[in-house]
C-alpha cells in the first residue's frame, strides 16, 4: 500500500476547500464541464503547486494578456509537452532544494492538458516522463474531441460521434473507432497511482487529485469533462450528463494504485447508454444498430474492469 | 474591457510578457454573457452548497447567513446551479434587455 | 591552477558545463553531440557536479525539460545536432521571448535529406530566427571559452536570453586539441549564480506564457528583438571581462591579415583556421587577401562588421556552410549584402560561395579557388547569384 494514502483521511462534502485556485472572470463557455473539473482539481491540490499547462481550452480561456485567472505559479509552452515541461520544473526544484537555493518544503508539480494533448499528440512527452519516474501529477481534462479549434475529432472521441472530422454522412455515422483507452496507456507504466473521474462526483474526483499528489512519483487522473458546445449539450445539463455516464457504466470510475484496479463505484443496475446519448446532439443521428453495439461494447468494458478489480 | 489594458508599448509590456497579478482575471467581467439569471428561493434552501461546488464560473460565495449567492459580475447563466439544486430552490429567469 | 591538456573537444565542452555548474541537463542523443552529454552524465554520476541529468526521450523533450528548469530558477544545459534541433524546433522559439537563459551546444551537422551525419550549418542556419544568442567557435580552446562566455552573458539581468554556442560536428566536436580548462575559482567569478526576474514560485504566482492577444503580440515580439539587439553590449562586455580574467580576448568579429587587403574571405566555425593557413600562403606569394571570421552570429555585428571591412578591400568572398534552397544566396552572404548595401561609396563587391556541405572537406585548395573566382567575377560578373565549390556536373 501507499504510506501517504494512510494520514490522508479524504475530503468529505462539509469540508471542501473555500480557496479558488482559478479565479473568475476566465473565458470558458457557459456551463463548461472542463472549467469545473479543473476547478475541483485544483481545489483538492491546494495553493502549494506549479502548474505546467499544454495549450489547449483551460490554457486559452485562463490567460489572455494581461489578465490571469491562476493564483498559483502557472506556465504554458505548448500542445504536446506539459508533462515534460513539468519534469523540468521537478528537475529543477530537486537540485535547487539540494543545493540550499530553495526551501525543501514539498511542492507538488502538476501539469494539465486535454485529450488531444494527452491521449494524441502529447503521447510520447507523457510516456517518457512517466518512465523517468518524476514525482508529478497528470490531469487529463477529456472533453473528447479538440474542442479548442472547433470540435475536431481526437483519439479519445467516443465511437460514433459526430465532430467536425467526423462528420456523419452517406459513407459514415461519425467517429469509426473506439475511444482509445488512455487511462490503461497510461497505467500500462506501472507507475503508482491512475485514477478516473467525473465531476459530478466531486468528492471523489477530488480524493483522487490528492491522493494523485500525495502518492511519490508520477500520477495521473483522467477527468471526463462535459462540453456543452463540443457535444450540442444544454450548458446547465454538464453536470448531470457528468452522472449519468458513470451511471450507464460508459465511464467507469476506478483507481489503479500500484497496478491494482480498485472500482470506485460499482454501478449494479446501469441505466441504458441510450439514456446518456441522447443527452447529446453528437450522438442524435446514430442508428439502432450502432446504438447496440455501443451497449454491447460499454457492458464488455465495464465487465473487464469489474474483473481486473476482483484479481489479486 | 480587459484588451484596453493590453494596449501597451514594448517598452512597458512586462518583463517576459508574464503576468505577476495572480487572479487578475477577475477584473474581467464575464455577467455580461448572461440571458438568463439564478433566482433563489431561501425558503426553499437547504445551504448545502451544490450550486456552489457546481458552478463553473466560481460565482457563488456564501453569505454570513449560510446561503450561498451568485455574483452577478461573473454569472454566465448557465444553469447547472438551478438544474442541480436538489430542492428546486433556484429559478433561471430571462434578464430583461 | 589551470593547466593545458590535449583533450577531445567535445569533452572538454562538458568540462565547461561543469565548471559553469549547469544544475539541469536534459538531452537526447545525436551524433555527433553525444560526446559532450555522455560525458555530462559521467560527472553527475560521479557527483562531481551537483545536477539532474534528465535523459529525455526526444530533442522536444530536452529543449522542454530544460524551458520548464529554466523557469523554476534552474541554470540549465542541453546540446544537439541536425534532425534532433529541427525537432527541437518549436520549443526553441519559446525561451527568447519568454526570457529564459537556457544555454546550448550546437555540434553543427547536415540535414536530411539525404541523410547525413557530417558537418555543415544546414540545422543551425534553419533555427536563425529563433531569437538567441548565438555564437561560432574555430577551435577547441574557443568553444570552452564560448561556452564560459554564454552562461556569463545569458543569465546577466540586463540581458536573460537564451544562448547557443555552435561547434562544428566532428571537424571541431571530435579532435583532440591541446585545450586549458580554467580553475573553478575563477569561473566562479566569472558566472555569478543564476537569479532569474521571476521564476515559477508558489511564494510569488506568476502566470508565464499567456495567450498573446493581437493587443500585444507585435510588442511582446519587438520586446524580445531590442532585448536581443541590446544584448550585444553584453556579449562585448563579457569578452572583455573574459580576456581580464582568463587572458584571451575575443571580438564580435575577428580580422587576419586585413592590412591593405583588397581580397577578403568571410568565414564562420572552424573552417577559419584553414582559411588562415591558406590566407598566410597566398599572403606569401603576393596576394593581398585577408580574412573576416564572425564570432557573433546573432546579434549580428553590423557595425563591428563594417568597421572591420578596411578602405582598401575590393571584394568579399563570403563562404556559406548551407545552400538557401530558392534564394539568391546563402545566409550568410544574405546578412552581408543586406549590411553593406547601405555602406556608403566604398561598399566592396560582395561573391557568395558556398562550400564544406555535408562532410566536404574545405582545404586550403578551396580558399585559394575562392579567392581567384571571387578576383575574376570582380572584373567579370558571375552568371550564377552565388557559387558551390568543387560540386561535380557529370
Amino acid at each position: 500500500m501507499i504510506p501517504e494514502f494512510e494520514k490522508f483521511k479524504g475530503f468529505s462534502a462539509k469540508t471542501l476547500p473555500k480557496d479558488e485556485i482559478v479565479a473568475p472572470g476566465h473565458r470558458a463557455c457557459q456551463g463548461c464541464g472542463e472549467m469545473l473539473a479543473l476547478r475541483m482539481a485544483m481545489k483538492a491540490l491546494g495553493k502549494d503547486i506549479i502548474v505546467a499547462n499544454a495549450t489547449g481550452c483551460m490554457e486559452i480561456v485562463t490567460s489572455p494578456f494581461p489578465q490571469t485567472a491562476w493564483t498559483v505559479p502557472w506556465l504554458h509552452v505548448a500542445f504536446e509537452n506539459a508533462a515534460t515541461v513539468a519534469s523540468g520544473i521537478e528537475a529543477a526544484r530537486k537540485v535547487l532544494a539540494r543545493k540550499g537555493k530553495i526551501p525543501k518544503k514539498h511542492i507538488d508539480i502538476v501539469a494539465v492538458g486535454g485529450d488531444g494533448a494527452t491521449g494524441d499528440i502529447g503521447i510520447q512527452w507523457i510516456s517518457g516522463a512517466f518512465e523517468r519516474g518524476h514525482d508529478m501529477v497528470y490531469i487529463c481534462l477529456d472533453n473528447e474531441a479538440y474542442m479548442n479549434t472547433g470540435v475536431q475529432r481526437s483519439g479519445c472521441t467516443p465511437y460514433g460521434a459526430m465532430t467536425t472530422t467526423t462528420p456523419p454522412g452517406k459513407e459514415s455515422f461519425g467517429q469509426v473507432t473506439w475511444k482509445k483507452n488512455v487511462p490503461a496507456i497510461m497505467a500500462a507504466h506501472g507507475i503508482p497511482y491512475v485514477a478516473t473521474a467525473s465531476p459530478a462526483y466531486y468528492v471523489d474526483l477530488m480524493n483522487k487529485v490528492k491522493k494523485a499528489a500525495l502518492v511519490k512519483g508520477p500520477a495521473y487522473v483522467h477527468i471526463y469533462s462535459p462540453c456543452p458546445t463540443g457535444w450540442g449539450s444544454p450548458g446547465e445539463k454538464s453536470i448531470e450528463i457528468a452522472r449519468l455516464v458513470v451511471e450507464t457504466r460508459v465511464v467507469p470510475l476506478y483507481e489503479v494504485i500500484e497496478g491494482k484496479y480498485i472500482l470506485s463505484r460499482k454501478i449494479n443496475k446501469p441505466k441504458p447508454v441510450t439514456d446518456y446519448l441522447k443527452t447529446q446532439r453528437r450522438f442524435k443521428h446514430l442508428k439502432e444498430e450502432q446504438l447496440a453495439y455501443i451497449q454491447k461494447r460499454v457492458d464488455e468494458e465495464y465487465d473487464r474492469i469489474v474483473k481486473l478489480s476482483e484479481m489479486d | 474591457m480587459a484588451t484596453s489594458d493590453a494596449i501597451i508599448g514594448w517598452k512597458t509590456l512586462p518583463f517576459g510578457c508574464h503576468i505577476t497579478e495572480p487572479g487578475s482575471s477577475a477584473k474581467f467581467r464575464t455577467g455580461d454573457w448572461r440571458s438568463q439569471r439564478p433566482v433563489l428561493d431561501k425558503e426553499k434552501c437547504i445551504k448545502c452548497g451544490m450550486c456552489w461546488i457546481f458552478c463553473p464560473d466560481m460565482a457563488y460565495s456564501q453569505t454570513k447567513e449560510g446561503y450561498y449567492e451568485a455574483n452577478m459580475e461573473y454569472c454566465k447563466g448557465c444553469g447547472i446551479c438551478a438544474n442541480e439544486c436538489p430542492k428546486g430552490a433556484i429559478q433561471m429567469v430571462e434578464e430583461e434587455v | 591552477m589551470s593547466k593545458r591538456v590535449g583533450v577531445e573537444v567535445s569533452i572538454a565542452v562538458a568540462d565547461a558545463v561543469k565548471l559553469a555548474r549547469a544544475e539541469v541537463i536534459s538531452a537526447y542523443p545525436i551524433t555527433p553531440q553525444t560526446h559532450i552529454v555522455e560525458h555530462l552524465s559521467d560527472v553527475v554520476a560521479n557527483g562531481e557536479l551537483d545536477a539532474e541529468y534528465v535523459p529525455v526521450e526526444s530533442e522536444h523533450a530536452a529543449m522542454s525539460c530544460c524551458l520548464g528548469a529554466s523557469a523554476a530558477g534552474a541554470r540549465t544545459f542541453t546540446s544537439s545536432s541536425s534532425q534532433g534541433l529541427s525537432l527541437m524546433s518549436e520549443i526553441l522559439y519559446h525561451p527568447g521571448p519568454m526570457r529564459l537563459p537556457v544555454v546550448m551546444v550546437v555540434a553543427n551537422r547536415a540535414l536530411a535529406a539525404p541523410i547525413s551525419i557530417w558537418n555543415d550549418h544546414n540545422d543551425i542556419m534553419v533555427q536563425r530566427d529563433i531569437g538567441w544568442i548565438q555564437t561560432f567557435a574555430e577551435n577547441g580552446q574557443e568553444a570552452v571559452d564560448l561556452l564560459l562566455h554564454a552562461y556569463r552573458v545569458a543569465e546577466d539581468p540586463k540581458v536573460s536570453l537564451p544562448f547557443i554556442v555552435n561547434i562544428d560536428g566532428f571537424t571541431l566536436s571530435h579532435v583532440i586539441e591541446p585545450i586549458i580548462l580554467p580553475d573553478q575559482e575563477d569561473v566562479d567569478a566569472y558566472i555569478p549564480s543564476f537569479k532569474p526576474h521571476v521564476k515559477l514560485d508558489p511564494k510569488k504566482p506568476v502566470t508565464m506564457g499567456p495567450v498573446g492577444i493581437p493587443e500585444v503580440y507585435t510588442e511582446a515580439k519587438v520586446a524580445h528583438e531590442m532585448a536581443l539587439r541590446a544584448s550585444k553590449k553584453v556579449i562585448i562586455q563579457g569578452w572583455k571581462e573574459f580576456a581580464g580574467k582568463f587572458g584571451r580576448q575575443y571580438n564580435p568579429i575577428e580580422t587576419y591579415r586585413m592590412d591593405d587587403a583588397e581580397t577578403v574571405l568571410v568565414t564562420m566555425g572552424s573552417i577559419s583556421e584553414t582559411a588562415m593557413t591558406a590566407i598566410d600562403a597566398m599572403r606569401d606569394e603576393g596576394q593581398k587577401v585577408g580574412l573576416l571570421r564572425i564570432r557573433l552570429w546573432r546579434p549580428f555585428p553590423g557595425p563591428e562588421f563594417r568597421k572591420a571591412i578596411g578602405k582598401t578591400v575590393k571584394t568579399l568572398a563570403v563562404i556559406d556552410r548551407t545552400i538557401s534552397t530558392g534564394a539568391s544566396c546563402g545566409p550568410v552572404s544574405a546578412e552581408l549584402r543586406s549590411i553593406l548595401y547601405k555602406m556608403p561609396g566604398r561598399a566592396p563587391k560582395i561573391f557568395g560561395f558556398v562550400a564544406g556541405l555535408g562532410g566536404r572537406d574545405v582545404t586550403v585548395d578551396t580558399f585559394r579557388e575562392i579567392v581567384d573566382k571571387a578576383n575574376l567575377y570582380a572584373k567579370k560578373r558571375p552568371t550564377d547569384l552565388y557559387e558551390v565549390i568543387g560540386v561535380r556536373e557529370k
